[in-house]
């Protein structure tokens, strides 16, 4: 409202709390509660499936290729007449740990530089800065490409083909999209430093980490977890990208990616192939992100991210 | 003669998330070809908001105008269209706003800004424009004119940019300017240059001013009429001179006694008065009068009948039960 | 205006050394040598992987190994491509302006949609448009590339037949008939990509054109009188446009990410596609080059960014 001075209504709202006025407010975006369900079916299915549809990712039949939705195969078969609900449900559970795992990376790493430039004035913060800056304009999905194709054999020795890749993967994912989470973090130490409750415990004595710990960490947490949802569905697509290039797991693990990429040269046969795959990541993400939005409305952190 | 403008009992409602806030409820003003009025009251009592509908410059939504008419030149502005109101913004009606750091663009020099209402309403020539609008920042007194007008608004001081302010609101002549809170913003020394400069051109122009204050001392300085405002509603109208020597209205007379004085000796000085309490908020406001928790004279009559505008001597009007015939 | 953009220019200059200092650590921390399938691989006459060794000094201290590598990499010497047994800068060059074409278009024409519709929809928050074109963009920008890439070839290339899924450098025909079979097989890849880009710009557009429009200044606007049209372009576009192209500039590395993607579903020869099958060669200098060439491209688009930053905003160029 330009230039007006209402006397403001919230001042004497009436006083829910807060856990229960953030969920009114994420209530109220529908999209936002649809896709908490659809996540939610999602997660339970890529969890508990395996104990429900018991059929081997792997089982060859070559009676069965390429076939279309089915009885025997809810979801059709490949060119091999391997069953695609069961890989569907295998690979869902690598997109979707690879996706937290790596959330978890970027929030760790982005929290500690953050909090390091927040706290610290002089040089070493501006370096930080600079870093973020210059990471934040780093082309990520060359240099993606680039890493993994550097290191992925010395891993693969190392920890067996899968985890070596899914170490890879997540580290690499996680260390390359950290940076929004540090600018959060610290805008918020900039902000919070100088707000009493922070001065009053310094002045009673607070050592810093204290005062980080216990007052300023637990207010940047609202976008920090907004950044993470979001990280989460950024990761899931960086990941299927990568599969989908052929430059990620191992041709024998199905994830939802390499589904996809091993069916695009099929797609005049049997479009299913494509289909199922791709829907998945499209609703694991679309759904991630209007949680994330509803997120940012419960959070009322619309003005911050 | 009839008035310039009739504000007939307009009422502005803004809906939220709590309520509907009825921030003006019913507001009768008139103001008169040539004259000044001042409405008073604290903020957010509804004198920008009564300001902002005239020109419905409110944002619609979550603002409405409920009810009522605002009567100019003898058409009722609430029913205009919006281009047919936009013929009126500017060329009859100038607008003078509180904020002269946040109400000129950035990225615009002052000259395009004040040249485009020129344009738009007289149709001038480009160069016609330019050379009209150095002759108003002439007239605002802007130091070196003739380059400053490329000049953008950073690069102003507060004081300036309240001088090309009311330039862009007077550039095509209106006929009445409201000026909201047009010196609050500004530092103490510089109030006084513009309230002057605010009077200079009145007088130049010709025009009436519609002046919105929370200072009683900037109305006692430039006002002939007053209008007091509380609440959403106006509870006391009068001259200036009339106003000051029987305020009639308990608020009123609040308002007078907390400005200072420095004109008692010591030995005359109290402690500065106040009004107990703020502004209510006006969503599902309790029946009766809106200044009963505040007021020292409530009465039971107070909390339960509303208190109507009525005429206490010949044009001075106000709404309190206090000497109200029973 | 002039110094404002040699300070831009300087700026960029340590945020290159940055991006060649990552790239080399990365090169140097690898395990093993990465030179060490040269000798093994047929392809490489032995002469050129010692040259190679040499140049790249792999026994020399680390710091110089960098600085030769920095000094090759300023002089265009860039080394030799493996597989197609040309130097590697011909082979970006040759490869290059198809990317260029396919990403400018991309990003004209996801501008061309975010900007009107960001704009209406924001001048009518919360309207049904509104909301359907928020709702889109979020779908929008949640379809990944290689989806939304398979899904057009789904629909229009094998259910209508209607476009081509490969894109050919060696068209039939001459004139018109060439030029419109180029465009033709160009409009897949492009709209894939200007699909996703516009749907995160609607979204940026809309919520800076909702942060400027109830600012004290466009109510000053509105009081002059001058139409909701002219205001709405003049005061309000004209400052919302500030932001947008931050945020634009942060999309960048994101837009090669997509095009790299593209390339690859419409076997586009650009530099991504090269990446992928430089990858899949284990083509070294290839990698790291193309690798280089992005990050070069990145800092220049944010580089244009920053004018366009300064030309909008005067309270910037006059700093």
């Amino acid at each position: 409202m330009a230039g007006l001075t209402l006397a403001s209504p919230s001042a004497e709202r009436r006083s829910y709390s807060p856990r229960r006025e953030m969920w009114r407010r994420y209530r109220r975006h529908k999209l936002a509660v649809v896709s908490a369900v659809l996540l939610f079916i999602l997660v339970t299915a890529v969890v508990f499936g395996p104990f429900l549809w018991r059929v081997s990712i792997n089982d060859i039949d070559f009676n069965a290729t390429l076939q279309g939705p089915s009885l025997a195969h809810p979801f059709g078969t490949d060119d091999l007449g391997q069953d695609l609900l069961a890989r569907m449900i295998y690979g869902g559970r690598i997109s979707l740990a690879v996706g937290l795992a790596a959330m978890m990376v970027s929030v760790i790493v982005g929290t500690l530089v953050g909090a390091l430039a927040g706290m610290s004035r002089g040089a070493l913060g501006h370096g930080l800065m600079w870093l973020t800056d210059l990471f934040l304009s780093l082309p990520q999905l060359p240099l993606l490409l680039l890493l993994i194709y550097l290191f992925r054999d010395g891993l693969k020795a190392a920890f067996g083909p899968e985890g070596g890749i899914f170490i890879l993967i997540v580290l690499v994912i996680g260390g390359l999209r950290w940076m929004p989470v540090a600018r959060l973090v610290r805008a918020q130490f900039l902000s919070l430093r100088e707000k009493e409750f922070v001065e009053a415990a310094r002045a009673l004595g607070a050592s810093p980490l204290r005062q980080v710990v216990r007052h300023i960490l637990p207010n940047a947490l609202g976008p920090v977890i907004i950044a993470g949802t979001i990280d989460v569905a950024a990761a899931i697509i960086a990941e299927s990208t990568l599969s989908f290039l052929g430059l990620g797991f191992p041709p024998d693990t199905p994830t939802w990616g390499r589904l996809l990429f091993d069916a695009k040269d099929y797609l005049d046969i049997s479009a299913h192939w494509a289909l199922f795959p791709g829907a998945a990541i499209f609703i694991a993400v679309v759904a991630i992100n209007f949680i994330g939005d509803g997120l940012r409305d419960a959070l009322d952190a619309r003005r911050v991210i | 003669m009839a008035p310039l403008l009739e504000i007939k009992s307009l009422k502005t409602h803004f809906a939220t998330d709590d309520g509907i806030v009825q921030a003006v409820d019913g507001v009768d003003i008139t103001i008169n070809k040539g004259e000044t009025l001042c409405v008073v009251g604290e903020s957010g009592c509804g004198k920008t908001v009564t300001a902002m509908s005239i020109l419905k410059l409110i944002a619609m939504p979550p603002g409405r105008i409920v009810e009522g008419q605002i009567m100019f030149q003898g058409r009722d502005l609430v029913q205009l269209s919006s281009s047919e109101l936009d013929e009126v913004r500017a060329k009859e009606i100038g607008f003078i706003f509180q904020e002269p750091m946040t109400s000129l663009n950035p990225v615009l020099t002052i000259g395009e800004q004040i040249a485009e209402s020129l344009r738009r309403h007289e149709g001038l020539s480009r160069k016609d424009a330019l050379s009209r609008t150095i002759e108003m920042l002439k007239l605002v007194q802007i130091p070196n004119a003739e380059t400053r007008v490329h000049d953008y608004p950073h690069q102003f001081s507060g004081g300036m940019r309240q001088r090309v302010v009311i330039a862009m609101a007077l550039a095509c002549k209106p006929k009445l300017v409201i000026a909201d809170e047009p010196t609050t913003a500004l530092d103490v020394t510089i109030q006084a240059q513009i309230l002057d400069l605010l009077q200079d051109m009145k007088e130049r122009f010709g025009m009436a001013v519609m002046l919105i204050t929370h200072a009683m001392g900037v109305v006692a300085e430039t006002a002939q009429r007053v209008a007091v405002m509380y609440a959403g509603k106006i509870v006391e109208e009068a001259s200036v001179d009339r106003l000051f020597e029987h305020p009639s209205h308990p608020y009123t007379q609040g308002l007078i006694r907390s400005i200072p004085r420095i004109d008692l000796d010591s030995a005359h000085k109290s402690r500065l008065e106040t009004i107990g309490g703020s502004v209510p908020i006006l969503i599902n406001p309790a029946p009766g009068c809106r200044f009963a928790p505040r007021c020292r004279y409530a009465m039971s009559i107070c909390t339960e009948v509303e208190p109507l505008l009525r005429e206490i001597a010949p044009g001075h009007r106000m709404a309190c039960h206090l000497g109200a015939a029973p | 205006m002039r110094q404002y953009i040699l300070r831009r220019l300087l700026i960029a200059v340590p945020s290159l050394l940055g991006i060649s200092l990552v790239l080399f650590t990365v090169l140097a921390l690898a395990p093993g040598d990465p030179f060490s399938d040269l000798a093994t691989n047929p392809n490489v006459p032995p002469e050129v992987g010692l040259a190679l060794r040499a140049k790249f000094g792999l026994d020399d201290p680390i710091y110089l190994r960098y600085f030769h590598w920095l000094a090759a990499m300023a002089h265009g010497d860039w080394g030799f491509s493996f597989v197609s047994r040309v130097n590697v800068d011909t082979l970006i060059l040759q490869r290059l302006p198809t990317t260029l074409y396919v990403i400018g278009s991309a990003q004209l024409i996801a501008l061309l949609i975010a900007i009107p519709v960001g704009v209406y929809a924001a001048t009518r928050p919360y309207s049904i448009f509104d909301q359907i074109a928020n709702t889109f963009a979020f779908i929008g920008f949640s379809l990944p590339t290689f989806f939304t890439g398979i899904l057009f070839i789904l629909i229009f290339s094998i259910k209508l037949d209607w476009l081509p899924f490969v894109y050919s450098t060696d068209l039939n025909g001459t004139g018109l008939a060439r030029l419109g079979e180029q465009i033709r097989q160009a409009i897949m890849p492009v709209m894939v990509l200007a699909l996703f880009q516009a749907a995160s710009m609607t979204r940026f557009v809309r919520s800076a054109m909702l942060d400027v429009i109830r600012l004290d200044y466009v109510t000053t606007a509105r009081a002059k009188g001058l139409g909701q049209r002219r205001v709405i372009v003049t005061h309000v576009m004209r400052n919302a446009m500030i932001p947008v192209v931050t945020l634009i500039a942060l999309q960048i590395p994101a837009v090669f990410g997509g095009a790299i993607v593209t390339e690859q579903i419409f076997r586009i020869p650009g530099i991504g596609s090269l990446l992928i099958s430089s990858i899949l060669s284990n083509d070294t200098p290839v990698v790291m080059a193309v690798t280089f060439v992005f990050a070069c491209l990145v800092v220049f688009f944010n580089l244009i960014a920053d004018v366009l930053y300064g030309w909008l905003d005067p309270r910037i160029s006059l700093r």
